[in-house]
């Protein structure tokens, strides 16, 4: 007894695309706000879940705000590097004069300041230590001297600036004391990297976080899965009210660290402005800006879609209907 | 519309619940499912919602045979078959319309449409003045009618039942069954699994009987409707 074949025919009507599409985005509406209403539902957990999250973001952002304003505050700083250049030992205190005026007129120097052979010995004695092993000199072995600040701090810019006053036929060499400004450079390099690396761990963290909260979330509504499953449910339609806790869960978070940081900024700028004051400067600590502090919820809420991501795709296949 | 070639199951490492099992539904019959606890009835309808695969065997449905159908395939599957579940199978925390619903909105219904189905299948079911009620403050029977309304409301071409009358009181039984030959003579096929065969013989379809996953009587025996 052959059945006749009714493939297709049989199946029940397929809807129309347009149907379909606003069926779906009724759904993504509804998933959205049925899981937004569980979490708000459950205020305590959730809460715990956003400080987590918040204090996980704010730190490494915090960090890197410091390192920022660190940053802005050492190109605050007065004349970071120095140039000392020798003159040749023929040179006499008229021309050097008149060099280091027409040094003075570059465009890349800030100033330029004579400096004596005899009052450059007179300095160097002044240094205690300095003294015996100039007592065994006849007489003075040091030739005239420029002392030239450069305008820009850039270091490229201030090693080309050094390379052409050696250059000169009336230079004997030139000293460039910036060692303290690469050390600082490098410190603040490391403090970045540093920051990087703690950054990434507790993002990291906070994926995972998410994912073990995602993971009791599908827990506690595996029957609801099977049954949906049951009656023809897809992946997709299963995944989506996970997906929006998840979000839900890393937007809160991301709000959260957006205050923290405002609110740590606020104590701390006012003891800030003191201590500049100190130094008659008028630096103000910089906070989080509007687009930053959107960029960190934004954040939150990649992460605590990816935390749902990895926890629906590790777990949710093993609810099958049995 | 139903066809099973030689189809045994055997679970991990136990004995076969279902040994050589031929037969063939047609499409828009009734057919009745019997047998003992244990001989296989609900094993025999979970492979074909492809809750199971046979060990061995083919099992054809609506014309595709269930081997070609992956795992990605299932749900489009089960969507074209309603089933009504023994233990009714309901989302607790949520309305008796949001239970009837649930297939039409994974199938991408509009609102509109999900509304008008919904009433009617509910209607069908003579639960409409429930719509808003939890399941929980609903009898067993109504429980089961709404289960029923859930299996019907995307108006598929197979329904299977699984002792869907299994705690009900006779009167209560009678109701429900009457509502599966109604829904069998608007052209769906249905296949019900039940011990109860006192109810089902008055009936007069189609009886399969299965004895310790064994096919007893051969599937034309009995008087066909
Ligand atoms: N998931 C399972 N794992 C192992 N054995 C099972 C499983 N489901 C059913 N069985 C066994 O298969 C046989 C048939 O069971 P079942 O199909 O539920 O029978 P029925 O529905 O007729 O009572 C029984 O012996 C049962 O113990
Ligand atoms: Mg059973």
């Amino acid at each position: 007894m052959a059945t006749p074949k009714r493939s297709k025919g049989a199946r029940p009507r397929r809807q129309s695309l347009l149907a379909r599409w606003r069926g779906w985005q009724h759904h993504h509406g509804q998933s959205a706000a049925e899981s937004l209403a569980k979490v708000l539902g459950q205020p305590l957990g959730s809460l715990l879940t956003w400080l987590v999250m918040g204090i996980a973001l704010a730190l490494p952002t915090g960090l890197w705000l410091m390192l920022d304003n660190l940053a802005a505050v050492s190109r605050n700083l007065d004349s970071p590097a120095q140039l000392t250049v020798f003159l040749d030992a023929a040179m006499d205190a008229g021309g050097a004069t008149e060099l280091a005026r027409s040094v003075g007129g570059r465009d890349d120097v800030f100033s330029s300041q004579f400096l004596d052979r005899d009052q450059a010995l007179a300095s160097f004695v002044a240094d205690a230590a300095m003294a015996d092993l100039a007592a065994g000199l006849d007489e003075n072995p040091l030739p005239h001297q420029l002392i030239v600040t450069p305008r820009s701090e850039d270091p490229e810019a201030v090693a080309r600036l050094s390379a052409e006053l050696a250059a000169l036929a009336e230079v004997e060499s030139v000293l460039v004391d910036t060692a303290w400004l690469q050390r600082l450079e490098r410190l603040m390099r490391l403090g970045r990297r540093a920051v990087q690396i703690l950054g990434a761990l507790l993002l990291l963290a906070v994926v995972l976080v998410l994912g073990n909260t995602i993971r009791l979330a599908i827990e506690g509504r595996r029957d609801e899965i099977v049954i949906i499953k049951l009656v023809g449910g897809t992946d997709a339609f299963v995944r989506r009210p996970l997906l929006y806790t998840g979000l839900w869960f890393g937007l809160g978070g991301g709000i959260v660290a957006a205050l923290l940081v405002t609110a740590g900024t606020l104590l701390l700028s006012p003891l800030v402005r003191d201590l500049a004051a100190t130094y008659g400067s008028n630096f103000t600590l910089r906070g989080l800006g509007v687009i930053d502090s959107l960029q960190l919820v934004l954040l939150g809420a990649v992460l605590g879609l990816a935390g749902a991501w990895l926890a629906v795709a590790r777990h949710l296949r093993a609810i099958e209907p049995r | 519309m139903i066809q099973f070639e030689r189809v045994s199951k055997r679970y991990d490492n136990s004995h076969d619940a279902l040994k050589e099992v031929s037969f063939d539904i047609a499409p828009e019959e009734l057919v009745f499912l019997t047998g003992h606890s244990g001989a296989g009835k609900s094993t025999l309808l979970r492979l074909i919602m492809l809750m199971e695969r046979p060990s061995r065997g083919r099992v054809v449905v609506n014309g595709q045979d269930l081997a070609s159908c992956g795992r990605r395939a299932i749900p489009r599957h089960r969507q074209s078959i309603g089933v009504v579940f023994q233990n009714h199978k309901l989302l607790m925390g949520r309305s008796v319309y949001d239970n009837v619903a649930l297939p039409l909105q994974i199938a991408g219904f509009e609102h509109r449409d999900i509304d008008r189905r919904v009433s009617a299948a509910l209607d069908k079911v003579g639960l409409l003045h429930r719509e808003q009620a939890m399941p929980m403050s609903l009898s067993g029977g109504e429980q089961q009618r709404v289960g029923i309304a859930r299996a019907v409301v995307r108006r598929p071409s197979i329904l299977l039942a699984d002792e869907p009358t299994g705690n009900l009181d006779p009167e209560l039984s009678a109701e429900i069954m009457k509502l599966f030959v109604d829904f069998s003579r608007v052209g769906v096929t249905v296949l019900i699994a039940s011990h109860d065969l006192a109810l089902i013989s008055r009936l007069r379809h189609r009886i399969l009987t299965l004895r310790d996953g064994r096919l007893v009587a051969p599937g034309t025996a009995r008087g066909n409707a």
